[in-house]
């Protein structure tokens, strides 16, 4: 690596962190050691425990609710909240950015800190720091301009103003460029190099291996909650391959039902050239080009890390639910079929099961047997009437069928637990006779037991000829349950694999590069 | 019997009581609101030394409310949505103004011999009521295109109608008041018309008492049965016949009440509206696929667009049919005061807004139902019948009105502290909208106990 290694002493030291949540472990036993004037990398595959870890730093976690100690330059800390953290130098940037739209950059850099006195601004003094702020993050933006009319890029160098502000020590970027597109992430790179010059530390969780490689000095590989190891770069050999090694190397348990491909026909559902913009963000694109196709009784697995575009990808298909659609088409048994809106994607046999289930999948006031009738009521309407005795048969089956744990379907949803409550929403849409199921993330959140079942089920559905597409974060469910895999980095198709071919190094590498396969062969 | 399939724990005890109410989660609230108006009036009845139940009063208070009734039926299904509507006052006073002014002149237009005076009464309230409905659906299709489809929140779009449809009335009516024909009371004002021999009663009353009966017999014998050929787990036995004697009892004591009023007396045409409406609009938000769309918007928006509700015109629906409803309460209470005038229905909006919250209905939407909100209504009449009956001043009426809606609330929020639907997180949240990811998710029980459950089995 070109950047000479500061060997500073020790800024932080965070020993033994154990963080339960209720029946989840999502730290044990974590340490961690940042020098100062260093950029440490901490990596992981979701939900690996990366930004529970930097809560328990910043006191969005307070002292008290985990176990094991903070030691920051030099002196044990007990953070109560992010009030204190920051009073100490200590800055977390989120990937949500936590700038308010409507309100100028200067008063979103001192929101919460104004200067002045006795609650009245002295708005002289402001415009002049942030002009200086300004300066050293080297946006050159007017600082009455309002955050809204920002591009993401800017807004971040706008939250870096406003650590700086701050006199920050130690910077925390929570997936700094994941919305930020090449040359953004780039003049944010460098920015975080320059500040390290000038004695900043940085942690950085990022998926994109390649930022990590060409910024950090040393990165700390996070799994299910435990430090897995600690790669110092300046040592030399460490390579993405090495990186993703350690982020998925777990076993693979054997708790995929079986299936052999043999049950797969011919493609039926074609997606060609699918170009989709952010609904906000004009220069954005979700999905860049994007061409695929599923078969008759085919799982079909869509991997990418979180903000690669898989969502935003499906979401469009389904009724352009999500963002504006600027060019594509869409094949359905080779006929072009248009998709204006959702009740047009399950007229035409396409379920959507959404990747949260309580703010887009449940209504949560219903009951189960209405949720599982919901998207398809004219299946059990006359004339505009809803059939209750059918609904409540119809309802019944689905529990037997899918073992739904509640005594009657008359029970409310918000009883049900995540695993029955993802069941319900799978009943739900396996009501409407679907021939493409979209599953997103659907076994987010519940636990081992239930996984199975719902991996069952998939298998089931697609044996009964319907396509699946499934979308996940979980390598290993993806290897276990799909027949073949897509890979998706920045909104792009970067690979295709069949699931023979496809081992969890070959699928980070595609997911976090727009190498194709051969070249990083 | 189905009676011994249901689970053990849930027969015997309170818990079949409140399945009177509906079956499974929904009967709890109702039946806790049915409580509160049922001890209002048993205080009531107490201090007043007995009026509040002489069958004058009870005809008096179905006559000076049923317009409040009618305006809440149309406010559930626009609050369960999650929208508002602060117009109706001013909705009804301009469709009364036009329909007053039309109905006028037909009656100088329209010619005919005097033995044909009935006939053209007949006609003439008829066509008074179509305008009625007619004026408030338009008005209610201007309302519904700035809420569905500009997406203007229905509290701005109906704060401007309350200004612009009051500015209306008195633009056009000259901000006179205008008198109506005598004959035009019979809507709000009349009675069923006695028929048959004199025995004491109203006869017109007996017969629809008996067929009240009949109907509850009816619609509780043909639900058991349903559920007994799903094999749905339905209350015991007893409760059935405890909750059908329980309502038969009632509306024979109804029947009496109404039947034994002065003479010329009976049960009110308005209360007869009344019933139709509740009775209609608790199909459609129980049986429809349109009554299920509004809760599913009102539940959670994002989850109902994306399973193909189009949730602008069910937007479109619920502000439409509330102007529309809004127009049938205005005719009503025209033909009740046989008079129209500048200051027509000031401060409708929030008697029917009071009375559906009071009901059990969530701010937050998602929550309520129209005989939940009739309940609500009723105890807000009784409330204030009662305490004019005491002699209490009508500054001092306001004050308890206000202080009861507030409680009545409070005690729903507290019942469920820690849910998504309640007052308080509302204003927590500044423009908390429908635009709004849902909030926090629902934990509590009581949640959802509010929830339509089908009370028309013979859908």
């Amino acid at each position: 690596m070109e950047h000479a290694v500061q060997t500073g002493p020790t800024i932080l030291e965070m020993n033994s962190i154990t963080k339960e949540f209720p029946g989840v472990k999502a730290l044990d036993n974590v340490s961690l050691s940042v020098r100062a004037g260093e950029i440490h990398a901490i990596c992981g595959e979701n939900g690996a425990g990366k930004s529970t870890l930097m809560k328990v730093l910043s006191g969005v976690y307070p002292y008290g609710s985990y176990t094991g100690s903070i030691v920051y330059q030099g002196a044990e800390v007990q953070f109560k909240d992010i009030r204190s953290s920051e009073a100490a130098g200590i800055v977390i940037i989120h990937q949500e950015l936590a700038l308010i739209p409507e309100l100028s950059i200067t008063e979103n850099i001192f929101l919460g800190n104004e200067p002045g006195r006795g609650g009245v601004i002295d708005w002289s003094e402001a415009h002049l720091r942030a002009v200086d702020l300004l300066a050293r993050v080297g946006l050159t933006d007017d600082p009455n301009t309002k955050i809204k009319s920002l591009g993401v890029g800017k807004q971040q160098l706008v939250e870096i103003a406003k650590a700086l502000n701050k006199n920050v020590k130690l910077l925390i970027l929570d997936e700094p460029t994941a919305a930020l597109n090449e040359g953004d992430s780039q003049h944010l790179l460098d920015l975080i190099l320059g500040l390290k010059g000038k004695g900043v530390s940085s942690i950085m969780i990022s998926h994109k291996l390649n930022e990590i490689e060409q910024i950090s000095d040393s990165i700390t590989i996070i799994r299910d909650g435990k430090v897995i190891e600690t790669l110092d770069v300046s040592g030399g050999d460490v390579d993405e391959d090495r990186i993703i090694r350690g982020m998925v190397g777990r076993v693979l348990e054997n708790r995929y039902p079986e299936h052999d491909g043999s049950g797969i026909g011919e493609v039926f559902f074609e997606v060609r050239n699918w170009t989709v913009r952010h609904p906000l963000v004009a220069e954005r694109l979700v999905a860049k080009n994007s061409s695929f196709t599923v078969r008759r009784g085919e799982v079909v697995g869509f991997a990418g890390l979180m903000g690669a575009g898989r969502t935003e990808l499906a979401m469009s298909l389904f009724g352009q639910s999500y963002g504006t659609v600027l060019s594509g088409q869409i094949f359905m048994d080779g006929k072009e079929i248009k998709l204006p809106n959702v009740s047009a994607a399950i007229d035409h046999r396409i379920a959507y099961v959404s990747e949260d289930r309580k703010a887009l999948g449940l209504n949560l006031l219903d009951d189960i047997k209405t949720s599982i009738v919901s998207a398809k009521l004219t299946k059990i309407a006359k004339r505009g009437v809803v059939d209750d005795l059918q609904e409540h048969v119809v309802a019944d089956e689905y529990r037997g069928e899918l073992r739904i744990k509640t005594p009657t379907v008359d029970e409310g949803v918000n009883k049900l637990s995540g695993g029955n409550q993802q069941k319900v929403v799978l009943a739900k849409w396996m009501f409407t006779d679907p021939e493409l199921l979209i599953l997103d993330e659907p076994t987010r959140g519940i636990d081992v037991g239930a996984k199975t079942e719902i991996y069952t089920i998939i298998r089931e559905l697609a044996a009964t000829g319907a396509g699946v597409i499934l979308i996940s974060s979980e390598l290993p469910e993806l290897l276990g349950v799909a027949d073949r895999i897509y890979t998706i980095f920045e909104g792009q198709i970067t690979d295709e694999l069949t699931v023979d071919q496809a081992n969890p190094e070959t699928l980070m590498k595609s997911m976090t590069s727009t190498r194709s396969k051969k070249d990083a062969a | 019997m189905t009676d011994t399939t249901a689970p053990a724990k849930k027969s015997g005890g309170i818990r079949d009581l409140t399945k009177m109410f509906g079956s499974g989660q929904s009967g709890l609230r109702q039946f806790g609101i049915l409580g509160a108006l049922v001890l209002i009036i048993i205080i009531f009845e107490v201090l007043t030394g007995g009026k509040t139940l002489e069958p004058g009063n009870v005809i008096n208070i179905v006559r000076a409310n049923a317009y409040v009734l009618i305006l809440a039926v149309g406010m559930v299904m626009v609050i369960v949505a999650g929208h508002i509507d602060l117009s109706v006052g001013s909705v009804a006073a301009f469709v009364n103004i036009i329909t007053v002014m039309i109905i006028k002149w037909l009656d100088t237009v329209i010619v005919m011999p005097e033995s044909q005076e009935g006939l053209k009464a007949t006609i003439i309230i008829a066509l008074a009521l179509v305008i009625g409905v007619g004026l408030g659906a338009l008005v209610g299709a201007w309302q519904g295109f700035w809420v569905a489809y500009v997406g203007v929140p229905a509290f701005i779009v109906t704060l401007a109608g309350m200004l612009i449809f009051r500015g209306a009335n008195q633009y056009i009516g000259n901000s006179t008041p205008l008198t109506t024909p005598d004959y035009f009371g019979f809507i709000g004002g009349g009675y069923i018309p006695d028929f048959g021999p004199d025995i004491g009663f109203s006869n017109g009353t007996l017969l629809l008492g008996l067929l009240a009966i009949l109907a509850v017999v009816f619609v509780e014998y043909r639900m058991r049965t349903r559920q007994a050929k799903i094999g749905a787990a339905s209350a015991p036995l007893w409760v059935s016949v405890v909750k059908v004697g329980v309502m038969v009892v009632v509306i024979i004591f109804a029947t009496y009440l109404f039947s034994t009023g002065r003479v010329g007396t009976s049960f009110p045409v308005p209360g007869i509206l009344l019933v139709i409406l509740v009775l209609l609009y608790s199909f459609i938000t129980n049986n429809t696929i349109i009554g299920r769309h509004i809760y599913a918007v009102g539940g959670n928006w994002h989850a109902a667009e994306l399973s193909g509700v189009k949730i602008k015109r069910i937007n479109f629906f619920v502000m439409m049919n509330m102007s529309m409803l809004a127009g049938v309460a205005g005719v009503v209470a025209v033909s009740r005061s046989l008079a129209t005038g500048p200051n027509d229905g000031t401060g409708w909006e929030l008697d029917a807004i009071a009375a559906v919250f009071i009901g059990g209905a969530a701010v937050s939407g998602g929550i309520g139902t129209v005989i939940g909100s009739i309940i609500g209504g009723l105890v807000i009449a009784v409330l204030n019948n009662g305490l004019q009956l005491l002699h209490v001043s009508t500054d001092r009426v306001q004050i308890i009105k206000g202080l009861v809606l507030l409680i009545a609330v409070a005690l729903d929020v507290l019942s469920k502290r820690g849910g998504g639907a309640s007052l308080i997180a509302r204003f927590r949240r500044p423009g908390g909208d429908l635009g709004e990811t849902p909030a926090v998710a629902p934990s509590a029980p009581a949640e959802a106990s509010s929830r339509p459950q089908s009370t028309t089995p013979n859908a």
